[in-house]
């Protein structure tokens, strides 16, 4: 049965969401997300979910906040001024311990920059973005298959580990469109293995209150519980690291990349692999934590010479993988931001001068 | 000796944190009362707001969810739409309702979610040390207002109430005060009125509280019930709005 049907990243993203028992949903509009609200407001109530149009990120992260409380599987969206406004949310669902799940479509920044695709809120996502000593859990799809198929695992992730996940995406990759196979294996929930969640607000019967809170006033309360956040980001730490590498083995240049530039990088690397250059592709899934693993073997290769790191920035995610090499390997950059994509030619034409030098 | 009244049920057996002559204490108190006498402490989920009642989770005996500041009735509004079988009622004071939170305020009540509301108008910041809030009267003097509220530069009191009632999806509006016997019992019957609406699926209901903040208004105990007697009730008018 070809069971494919062509759609949009951010229609992915929000059909996968409906997959995954997501049964919130609150967005504000914003360019480039929008096909992604549009989605919801039409397919989550047909699958006894509930859906509102806030009247900002603010309320709607905070909508969120209230869901997730209850017991609710729940979701917003945004793209990267939006997600600005939210960070005071997210912040509090962190510290609040609260399952959610937030999608970050960027586009140009800082500013109202504009509404072209950018990777430029890479740091805002993975260091925290809001206050406080807190993580999201972050992934970014390539594809669009791979937008559907990222949403069970982070609802699954965001109630296992009690955490909000971040799921980054970008203007590119939220609008093109691809056929997509809606019964992939990986799109289906599979959470039986979760814990229940007792401490969820239900109403007190037959139990005493739950609260829902972030607030420790009592000297040393706050320290007790954030060291309890930190164990509970080692342990993601470790558990958590995803990844995809290509040709990696016996490589000269290899290319780090993420999310719609990771599509780009694989052509190029392909090409010259075609011309029988070495050149591999480690494609970071998990942004936080950092696949800090996929950079360990590599290093003893002798044919190894570089990585070259390209974004849609002009260089966050560069910070992560100098942290994972820790000076051992040479670390070469190529980015654009502000509309500016790295194209094809132009990462042959770095990845050559690498090789040549 | 026959006992008349005791602890309710929904109120924990602790002291509180509020200063002597604060109305929080009593607000608290009238809130668990009406919850013991309509049955719902194991149906109630309360909204904390940010500002002096904080920690009101620690003298309720309910479930509780706190908010960021302002963003109590967002909060609310999610979970009431999760669980439309519990009772969801916000308790937010003037800076968190009428300030940082008027938007999320505006639109929960335009929405028409069928919430309980409990406003806790002291015409002050508590929390913060005693700054000018959106309900602060003219000439009274804060410690940003240390001239007194000149309309021309701050603005007037800005009156919620009144605000919220011209909404078609709000229902019932009460002011109410705490200045004496007869006053509290007024303000309990308003907000038992507030949770049985919500209970009948009738609607978007909010009573406002005129409260003493004696600390900050730089008062004796007595004298703030005078000036709310006098003053403050000049400017807010009890009774029902809508
Ligand atoms: C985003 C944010 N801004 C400011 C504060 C500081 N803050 C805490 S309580 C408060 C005012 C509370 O006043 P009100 O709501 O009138 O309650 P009261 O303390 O008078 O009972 C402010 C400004 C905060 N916690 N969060
Ligand atoms: S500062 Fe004012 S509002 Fe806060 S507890 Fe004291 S009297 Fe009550």
């Amino acid at each position: 049965m070809n069971d494919k049907i062509l759609m949009s990243g951010n229609e992915a993203l929000a059909e996968g969401a409906i997959r995954a028992g997501c049964k919130f949903y609150a967005g504000y509009p914003i360019t480039p997300q929008n096909e992604l609200t549009a989605y919801m407001a039409v397919n989550l109530p047909k699958a006894g979910g509930i859906f509102i149009q806030a009247e900002s990120e603010l309320a709607a992260i905070n909508m969120v906040f209230g869901a997730a409380a209850a017991g609710a599987r729940a979701m917003t969206s945004s793209s990267s001024p939006g997600i600005s406004l939210k960070q005071e949310g997210i912040s509090y669902i962190a510290g609040a311990e609260l399952p959610s799940v937030i999608i970050n479509v960027m586009r140009g920044g800082p500013g109202l920059g504009n509404i072209s695709p950018s990777q430029s809120d890479y740091f805002q996502a993975t260091r925290g973005g809001g206050h406080g000593d807190y993580h999201c859990l972050v992934l970014a799809p390539s594809s669009v298959q791979e937008s559907l198929d990222l949403m069970p695992l982070a609802f699954n992730l965001a109630d296992k580990y009690r955490t909000p996940v971040m799921v980054l995406s970008d203007g590119m990759l939220g609008q093109m469109m691809e056929p997509v196979s809606v019964h992939s294996p990986q799109s289906t929930v599979h959470s039986k293995k979760l814990p229940e969640k007792k401490w969820a607000l239900t109403g007190c019967r037959g139990r005493k209150p739950n609260v829902v809170k972030s607030f420790y006033m009592q000297e040393g309360g706050l320290e007790k519980f954030n060291l309890s956040l930190q164990k509970k980001y080692s342990e993601i730490r470790n558990k958590e690291q995803r990844f995809e590498m290509t040709n990696v083995k016996d490589a000269e240049v290899i290319i780090v990349a993420y999310g719609i530039m990771a599509r780009i990088a694989k052509s190029a690397m392909q090409d010259l692999n075609n011309a029988g250059r070495k050149v591999g592709l480690i494609r970071p899934v998990s942004l936080w934590p950092f696949p800090k693993n996929a950079f360990r073997e590599i290093e003893k290769s002798k044919h190894f010479k570089s990585f070259l790191v390209v974004e849609m920035s002009y260089g966050q995610m560069i910070e992560d993988v100098l942290l994972s090499v820790a000076d051992k390997s040479k670390v070469d950059f190529l980015g654009r931001s502000g509309g500016g994509i790295p194209a094809e030619a132009e990462i042959i034409d770095k990845l050559k001068k690498i090789i040549r030098r | 000796m026959k006992k008349i009244i005791k602890r309710p049920r929904a109120l924990k057996d602790v002291p509180t944190h509020y200063c002597p002559g604060c109305g929080h204490g009593i607000a608290h108190r009238l809130v668990a009362e009406v919850i013991d006498d309509l049955g719902i402490r194991e149906k109630v989920i309360a909204v904390a707001p940010v500002g002096c009642a904080v920690i009101a989770y620690d003298y309720w005996d309910f479930d509780c969810s706190e908010a960021a500041h302002g963003r109590a009735l967002a909060v609310a509004t999610a979970i009431k739409r999760v669980r439309p079988e519990n009772i969801v009622f916000t308790y937010q004071g003037d800076g968190d309702l009428a300030a940082i939170g008027a938007n999320e305020t505006l639109h929960a009540a335009n929405r028409g979610e069928n919430l309980t509301v409990i406003f806790i108008n002291n015409a002050i910041y508590g929390m913060t040390g005693g700054q000018m809030a959106p309900t602060t009267l003219l000439g009274q003097t804060t410690v940003t207002t240390p001239d007194g509220r000149i309309s021309q530069i701050h603005g007037y009191p800005l009156k919620i109430s009144e605000i919220l009632a011209t909404l078609p999806g709000v229902k019932y509006v009460e002011r109410v005060s705490l200045t004496s016997p007869p006053e509290i019992i007024k303000a309990k019957i308003a907000i038992k009125q507030a949770f049985k609406n919500q209970m009948d699926k009738i609607g978007f209901s909010l009573v406002e509280i005129l409260s003493a903040c004696p600390t900050y208004w730089g008062m004796s105990a007595n004298d703030a019930l005078s000036w709310m007697k006098g003053t403050m009730s000049k400017e807010f008018p009890l009774g029902r709005i809508k």
